[in-house]
């Protein structure tokens, strides 16, 4: 199994993503530099969190240009396993693999926190070890996580079974109180049609060892090892 | 040409001027003047305080580098070196809050990486006047987002650091920043100027207008006039260091640098002159190769531009072509704009003229030192404690008024909008006495807390000072953590008055007193000057930064309480001491000393006791008693518990009892064991002579506490948990 981590100018996660990657789960991982042609011929492309190009003008807005979202973008037309966290995420909606788009959190500031987070699909390639209905305790850190999508997309999402997480309280409900950056829906991460390209807003390379005072993202690395192997 | 006006719009005396005449042989011309202006400002020169700071101890057998470079550096074991250090931005803070706290951010971090080390880890100490002002509530939420914008961007947690609120603060915030980064221990890399002939490169953002006089602004008191300095405040670009710290980084690691500084306060002549400086040679800069933003600036603009994200390199001729190469990769100027030379003079030429030719020495180590004049204040506000008010009927009331005060109610309002996470070492989350990180494939980790009173060093200096040291080194003992470097930040006003320099003078002796105690070097630091507005001064506020290692991560302790049923000890003695405490304040509106008295050797055992029983586990939790005193500090250990246990606790002091639950004696601390270790404790305590006993249990829902017979307080722990969680959030609500 590899994993390819993609760097944008800007990205502040990537290592701590390869950390857990390699150092963590022992799995052969690389660098992809976002002006470079090459995927290495990995097994899943992360796209870590951070700040790619600065995020200036609307997070991910350029990254969405870095010249290698030529190749994620065939990648994932292929079937290829797309994983994005965070500003991942933000760069996936940009570059329209997953729809709909990121607005400012509801309470106009940066957010980082431990938040519940309820799991509620495990067919897919991404949380095939966790069970449907199980609680996550991960961090989340970000400015523009209030997840919108119009009524429409919201429909669809939700009669195909692609949201993945959603923002809830310690024993599970999920309400307005516990939406913490005011998402549509409480959506904190979602997947495309084809079950290849997620997104999450949460961080699960910031969770994954015991000295970090909670190992539930771990789960994430482990079903796409485990889908990979399988 | 040069006349008194131009002399007062640079901040430089007569003599100043005659004695800058004298050193160069002739009259300076502007530039010329610009640059020993800024180089001779009190934020570059340290001339008002150099003579006090020589007091301080700055060696010590894991001193790698001490005082005079961009940061200190300590040896740490296993190969590594932390590199660290504190500064201020206060005026830039006040006059532009958001970018005075962001550029202060992206300043302390090129200080860091600038040695080749990778910043892991921001802290901040905040000072603000009282939030129900407007202008206070708006300087400190334009501070906090600065901070937030710049340190989250570039990747680089805050990981703690201290708030707290105060009159003297309103119109003089203080926003102390501190950096820590990691390097291998062979691989630090220093400001130097060597090799004749070997190319000086720009490198990092263009160069334009802002931040003129940035470092002059800082060396002056504020009038009514200050908004108009708001041009001198530079702009950050978090995006763009973040850039050259990755380009950097990736050269140092590559070994293709000789010598690197940062153009931080006084730009371009800073890092030209004090490299040269450093080794003792000349270096020549031809300023129509230098990036420029803006069109038409002139040699003089140029030369003082405070412009961030911005380098200087010097490297070996043969090397250039692989730093270019580095640098086009992350999209990065590294331009050629001079050369090292013989001889020690900074000359600099612009459109084929000369027009800087003066001695680096003179710039750099030819200021004045000022030997100010120095008086103790008639009256230090001391009174006898029988003129204490009476005692308030309900002390429950009295400490939920304290749980919700800014000054101690939870800080997560701030703390939440700074990412505290990346980097993925964050073994405590904030809130703790000391934000403690582990080193990724090592058991080692790092402990490091800022700390300061300006109250105790308005009303005592000398013990304002020792008390400072104290109280930062028992927050790392409190998690485990034994100290091993100190940097502070001394934020004073006008060193022209003679008051405000006895100050100083008492507050610096009294840190050095206590480094030799505790025996840590400081390693650096930074003073700050005339924080004052319109004549109004800030209570001198020592900053301290100390940084700790514990070697088992395993091993070490947070603030919580753990479990119900367990034994609440107490180590160290209660005593009868109100005076500069936060309640007298808080309560009874008055701020009076002495402020609590400290026995440095008696700390100092305590603080060994403690790292003792951590290190042999006996031990669940440990919380130093500070600001608030035992009531609000037992109140914290049940707020940071799991499940957060209330607990009983029973005081027999004959003392009045809201001096016994809310006075502020130092030298204490309150700590949690299971039955089975409470004996051995004892036993051990005993046998090193520290005070120590159980002084109530945890367990129930309410927070409890009874004075001879009489319960005095008695709260439900979930009220005084919601008033002090709550707080910051409503009165900060839009």
């Amino acid at each position: 199994m590899k994993f390819g981590i993609v760097v944008f100018p800007g990205s502040n996660c990537d290592r701590d993503t390869f950390h857990v990657c390699n150092h963590v789960l022992g799995h052969k991982t690389v660098y992809l530099w976002h002006k470079s042609h090459d995927l290495q011929d990995v097994d899943c492309v992360i796209l870590p969190g951070g700040f790619s190009y600065g995020d200036y003008l609307r997070p991910g807005a350029i990254g969405k240009f870095s010249p290698l979202m030529n190749e994620v973008g065939e990648y994932a037309d292929k079937g290829g396993l797309v994983l994005g966290i965070c500003n991942g995420f933000q760069v996936l909606l940009e570059l329209g693999l997953l729809p709909g788009a990121m607005l400012r959190n509801k309470n106009l500031k940066f957010l980082c926190q431990f938040v519940h987070l309820r799991l509620e699909d495990n067919k897919t390639a991404f949380t095939r070890k966790a069970k449907i209905g199980q609680i996550l305790r991960m961090p989340i850190a970000h400015f523009d996580g209030n997840y919108y999508a119009d009524p429409g997309i919201l429909d669809e999402l939700r009669k195909e079974n692609r949201v993945i997480l959603r923002y809830c309280d310690a024993n599970g409900l999920v309400s307005e109180d516990n939406n913490v950056n005011g998402s549509a829906e409480s959506i904190a991460g979602l997947i495309n049609k084809k079950g290849n390209v997620m997104g999450l807003m949460p961080h699960p390379e910031r969770c994954s060892e015991q000295i970090l005072s909670s190992e539930d993202g771990r789960v994430i690395f482990e079903s796409v090892i485990d889908f990979i192997h399988a | 040409m040069i006349d008194k006006k131009l002399l007062d719009d640079h901040n430089l005396t007569h003599e100043e001027y005659d004695r800058i005449v004298e050193l160069i042989g002739r009259e300076p011309n502007l530039t010329e003047l610009g640059i020993f202006s800024l180089m001779w400002s009190e934020h570059c020169s340290y001339k008002s305080s150099k003579v006090h700071l020589q007091k301080l101890p700055v060696s010590g057998k894991n001193v790698i580098q001490g005082p005079g470079e961009n940061a200190g550096i300590i040896d740490i074991g296993d190969g590594l070196a932390a590199v660290f250090k504190i500064e201020s931005h206060n005026h830039p803070s006040y006059i532009e809050p958001y970018q005075g706290a962001a550029t202060g951010v992206g300043g302390i971090l090129r200080d860091i990486f600038t040695m080749g080390a990778r910043p892991i880890a921001l802290l901040d100490s905040l000072r603000f006047g009282p939030l129900d002002k407007a202008q206070n509530k708006s300087i400190m939420s334009g501070v906090v987002s600065g901070i937030s914008g710049y340190g989250n961007s570039m990747g680089i947690p805050t990981v703690g650091g201290e708030t707290c609120f105060h009159e003297c603060y309103s119109k003089n915030p203080l926003v102390n920043v501190f950096a820590l980064g990691l390097v291998e221990k062979d691989k630090i890399f220093y400001a130097k100027a060597e090799g004749i002939g070997n190319p000086v490169l720009y490198v990092g953002a263009k160069t334009g207008r802002d931040g003129i006089h940035g470092a002059t602004m800082a060396s002056a008191e504020f009038g009514k006039d200050s908004e108009a300095k708001r041009p001198n405040v530079q702009v950050g670009d978090p995006f763009r260091e973040k850039l050259l710290m990755e380009a950097c980084l990736e050269a140092t690691s590559k070994n293709l640098i000789i010598g690197i500084q940062d153009m931080g306060a006084a730009g371009l002549t800073c890092s030209t002159t004090e490299m040269a400086s450093k080794s003792g040679t000349g270096i020549e800069i031809n300023l129509d190769k230098v990036p420029q933003r803006e069109t038409g600036m002139t040699p003089y603009e140029i030369m003082l531009s405070e412009s961030q994200e911005r380098m200087l390199i010097i490297t070996g001729r043969d090397k250039v072509d692989d730093v270019q190469k580095i640098f086009a990769k992350w999209d990065l100027d590294a331009v050629i704009i001079g050369r090292v030379t013989e001889g020690s003079r900074l000359k600099v030429s612009f459109k084929g003229k000369i027009v800087v030719d003066i001695p680096v020495e003179a710039v750099v180590n030819l200021c004045p030192v000022y030997q100010r004049e120095i008086c103790r204040p008639a009256s230090l506000s001391m009174f006898p404690t029988d003129l204490l008010p009476d005692i308030p009927g309900d002390l429950s009331a009295s400490l939920l008024r304290l749980l919700s005060s800014p000054s101690l109610a939870d800080k997560e309002w701030i703390f939440r909008q700074y990412d505290h996470m990346v980097q993925i070492n964050t073994a405590f989350l904030p809130g703790m006495d000391a934000a403690l990180l582990r080193l990724k494939d090592t058991k080692i980790a790092l402990a490091l807390t800022l700390d300061g009173n300006g109250l105790y060093a308005q009303l005592d200096p000398r013990t304002g000072g020792k008390a400072a040291v104290a109280e930062a080194c028992r927050n790392l003992a409190c998690v485990g953590a034994l100290p091993m470097g100190v940097t502070n930040c001394l934020n004073f006003g006008n060193p022209e008055k003679p008051e405000t320099m006895w100050r100083f003078q008492e507050v610096v002796e009294g840190i050095s007193e206590a480094c030799r105690v505790f025996d840590i070097p400081v390693t650096g630091g930074n003073v700050s000057f005339y924080n004052e507005s319109e004549g109004k001064s800030i209570y001198p506020t020592p900053v301290l930064g100390v940084v700790g290692k514990i070697d088992d991560i395993n091993k070490a302790v947070d603030t919580g309480f753990k479990r119900e049923g367990d034994d609440i000890i107490l180590l160290g003695t209660n005593r009868d001491e109100a005076g500069a405490s936060l309640y007298l304040k808080l309560m009874h509106g008055l701020e009076f000393g002495p402020p609590p008295q400290i026995d440095l050797e008696k700390e100092k055992k305590l603080q060994k006791f403690l790292l003792e029983i951590i290190s042999l586990s006996w031990i669940r939790s440990a919380h130093d008693v500070s600001e608030g005193g035992l009531a609000v500090c037992l109140a914290e250990c049940c707020f940071s518990g799991k499940n957060r246990p209330g607990f009983s606790v029973t005081l027999e002091e004959n003392m009045r009892p809201d001096t016994l639950l809310f006075g502020e004696s130092q030298s204490r601390v309150v700590i949690s064991a299971g039955k089975k270790e409470v004996q051995k404790i004892i036993a051990l305590a005993k046998e090193r002579d520290i005070p120590c006993r159980v002084i109530g249990k945890t367990g129930g829902k309410r927070i409890l506490f009874k004075h001879n017979g009489k319960t005095v307080i008695d709260l439900d722990a979930g009220q005084a948990f919601s008033a002090w969680k709550t707080a910051l959030p409503k009165i900060m609500a839009p």
